[in-house]
């Protein structure tokens, strides 16, 4: 591999109770972060199908919070309360608090504000069938910026994504032309332009291959000190390397609702769990 | 059409008995194609040679003086087509946008399966719901008041009649709206939901969503869509027919009679007497042909540059 592994490789549980603590150096925390998003028993639903049960975590401003968990446990359900998503099913509702400074985004209206102060990047890059430059200045022109302002933000958002090198001189080009890699870049970009302050991620290395993922990971560490960055990923090794704080999630067995297993900042997660159902599941026994 | 044929390169095997017969299903096609052009071409010999190119260009039908050109009725077809188009295609895609709709649910199914229907009705029946029912409602309700408003420009100069090239466009609109929403509803279905999501994660409203990203994405199997309901307005002949007016001028006002190439040889072509007059007929159905053809050839070119640009 590229990149030193954490030694919770699935494949072989058995030398896990052994090594718990991991062979790679975890990111130190700078110091304690105000709180950027405050979930305060926060229940959602999918019809009558209770997916997130009570769940209350506090993500620190300008740090990289990951949430970690088997498939089904509520990830994607919690990250697309933050920026309500769940609007577009139809039937879901979210019960309790998530706070976004003085903003109750449970409940509000202001939608498009919402939206520019709390981002998303998805797992599959999805181009607009527009060009580059047109995908990127898709926010801010929605914001009703002028045309000077859209072209100053787009070509920041492009260089701070870490992609203006390779595609300044094609702009004008389909997004569509552009490899995996670069239009998952395109996508930060994307949401970039209108300098929100958090960025959601769902697994966006997961359709990407080992190069592409590297860049990604190092982008996120380059914005992690000016964007609240909420990641989700199914790879420990990234959560290990790109993440300051984990939160680790696991579905109910009996009522398959997902609940908040534990959270801390993420030496402590990994090297000193507290509770043995996260153990068991970064030294890979289930999950 | 041939290149099914061809066997994949440097694994040549003779033929067997099933491609053989595919490929000789596949030809009947184009053969037949063929065959009907030469046909036509033959049966309107008479007419071809005598009036040569002029045919295309005169304004002429006069069976008594055995005066024929086509100009008028090609003008017919295409305005009938082009304004038809125009009209049902806002409908059609609107239809289609709500269509594709996940979050409509019930009302959804039941408008959908009405679309459909739509398609199902024989076009003689349009025709006679055009003619007694569409027509004169049209007439007092929107013809006339137009007219009355707007009368002294020239287009929309009256008098308002119910049988009319205006009238025959309407028609035409309705007969297409099935086509138009269905196919574009599939099209705007098959178009990525990541799109959809990021757009709206942007903070877009539907209306954006669905201006910036939906239809520019499904922009091309719209146009396909497009493509095959004006294939079926130029062609449609009984409906037509029926409300047009058939009056073979080229019209000055969207109100005034007009006729089309298939309404003319639908109309003429039993009482047609003498060589020369049948054979004019046949020779408008050729050029009816070429007309087809040549708005689809220019619709492919349409459609291939526009994705060439789109993938440059
Ligand atoms: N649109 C939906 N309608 C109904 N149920 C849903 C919907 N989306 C997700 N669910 C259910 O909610 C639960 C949590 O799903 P979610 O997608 O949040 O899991 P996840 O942790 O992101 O999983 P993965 O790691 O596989 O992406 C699952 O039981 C899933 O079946
Ligand atoms: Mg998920």
């Amino acid at each position: 591999m590229a990149y030193g592994g954490l030694g919770v490789a699935e494949s072989k549980p058995a030398d896990y109770p052994a090594r718990r603590v991991a062979p790679v150096v975890l990111k130190a925390l700078e110091g304690a972060s105000p709180t950027k998003l405050a979930v305060a028993s926060l229940s959602f639903y999918y019809g009558r199908f209770r997916a997130l049960k009570d769940i209350s975590l506090d993500i620190p401003e300008k740090r990289v919070t990951a949430l970690i968990g088997p498939s089904g446990c509520g990830k994607t359900t919690l990250l697309r309360v933050f920026n309500r998503m769940y609007d577009l099913v139809p039937k879901a509702r979210a019960e309790g608090s998530v706070r976004l400074d003085g903003m109750e985004v449970t409940e509000t209206t202001r939608l498009l504000e919402l939206r520019q102060k709390v981002g998303m990047v998805f797992q599959r890059p999805s181009p607009f069938p527009l060009s580059i430059y047109d995908n990127v200045a898709f926010a801010p022109r929605l914001l009703g910026w002028g045309r000077s302002r859209v072209a100053e933000a787009v070509e920041t958002a492009i260089k701070d994504a870490a992609l203006w090198d390779e595609v300044n001189d094609r702009l004008k080009d389909p997004a569509a032309s552009l490899s995996g890699g670069q239009q998952q870049r395109l996508s930060i970009a994307r949401c970039l332009a209108v300098k929100p302050e958090v960025i959601l991620m769902d697994e966006p290395c997961s359709a990407l291959d080992p190069v592409a993922t590297l860049k990604i990971e190092d982008l996120i560490d380059r914005l992690a000190r000016q964007y609240t960055i909420v990641i989700v990923t199914h790879n420990m090794q990234q959560a290990a390397r790109v993440a300051d704080f984990t939160a680790f999630m696991l579905m109910d067995t009996e009522e398959r609702y997902g609940q908040l297993i534990e959270f801390a900042p993420t030496t402590d997660l990994f090297n000193k769990p507290t509770d043995p159902r996260t153990e068991g599941y970064i030294t890979g026994r289930f999950g | 059409m041939i290149r099914g044929l061809a066997m994949p390169r440097g694994r040549r095997r003779p033929p067997d008995g099933f491609r053989l017969l595919t490929g000789l299903v596949a030809l009947a096609a184009p053969i037949s194609l063929v065959l009907i052009v030469v046909l036509l071409a033959q049966q309107g010999a008479p007419a071809i040679w005598h009036y040569g190119l002029g045919f295309l260009t005169s304004r002429a039908w006069n069976p008594v003086s055995l005066d024929f050109g086509a100009l008028a009725f090609i003008f017919g077809t295409l305005a009938t087509s082009l304004i038809a188009l125009a009209l049902a295609l806002p409908v059609g895609v609107g239809v289609a946008l709500f269509l594709a709709e996940p979050s409509a649910g019930r009302l959804r199914g039941a408008i959908g399966i009405g679309v459909e229907l739509l398609a199902a009705i024989p076009s003689v029946v349009y025709g006679l719901w055009a003619f007694y029912v569409m027509a004169p409602f049209v007439l007092i309700h929107v013809e006339q008041p137009i007219v009355a408003r707007f009368g002294s420009v020239g287009i929309l100069s009256g008098p308002a009649r119910e049988t009319s090239l205006f009238t025959a466009s309407l028609v035409l609109s309705v007969m297409i709206l099935p086509t138009l929403a269905a196919v574009s509803r599939d099209v705007i279905r098959a178009v990525p939901g990541g799109l959809r999501e990021s757009s709206v994660a942007l903070g877009a409203t539907w209306w954006e969503t669905t201006w910036g990203v939906i239809l520019p994405a499904a922009r091309q199997g719209i146009f396909g869509a497009t493509v095959l309901a004006l294939g079926r307005a130029l062609g449609e002949t009984i409906a037509v027919t029926m409300v047009i007016g058939n009056r073979p001028e080229i019209p000055t006002s969207l109100f005034a009679p007009a006729y089309t190439l298939a309404s003319v040889i639908a109309n003429e072509f039993t009482e047609a007497t003498g060589q020369l007059y049948s054979s004019a007929l046949i020779e408008l159905g050729l050029v009816l042909m070429l007309v087809t053809l040549t708005v689809n050839v220019l619709a492919q070119l349409l459609v291939r540059s526009t994705t060439r640009e789109a993938r440059a």
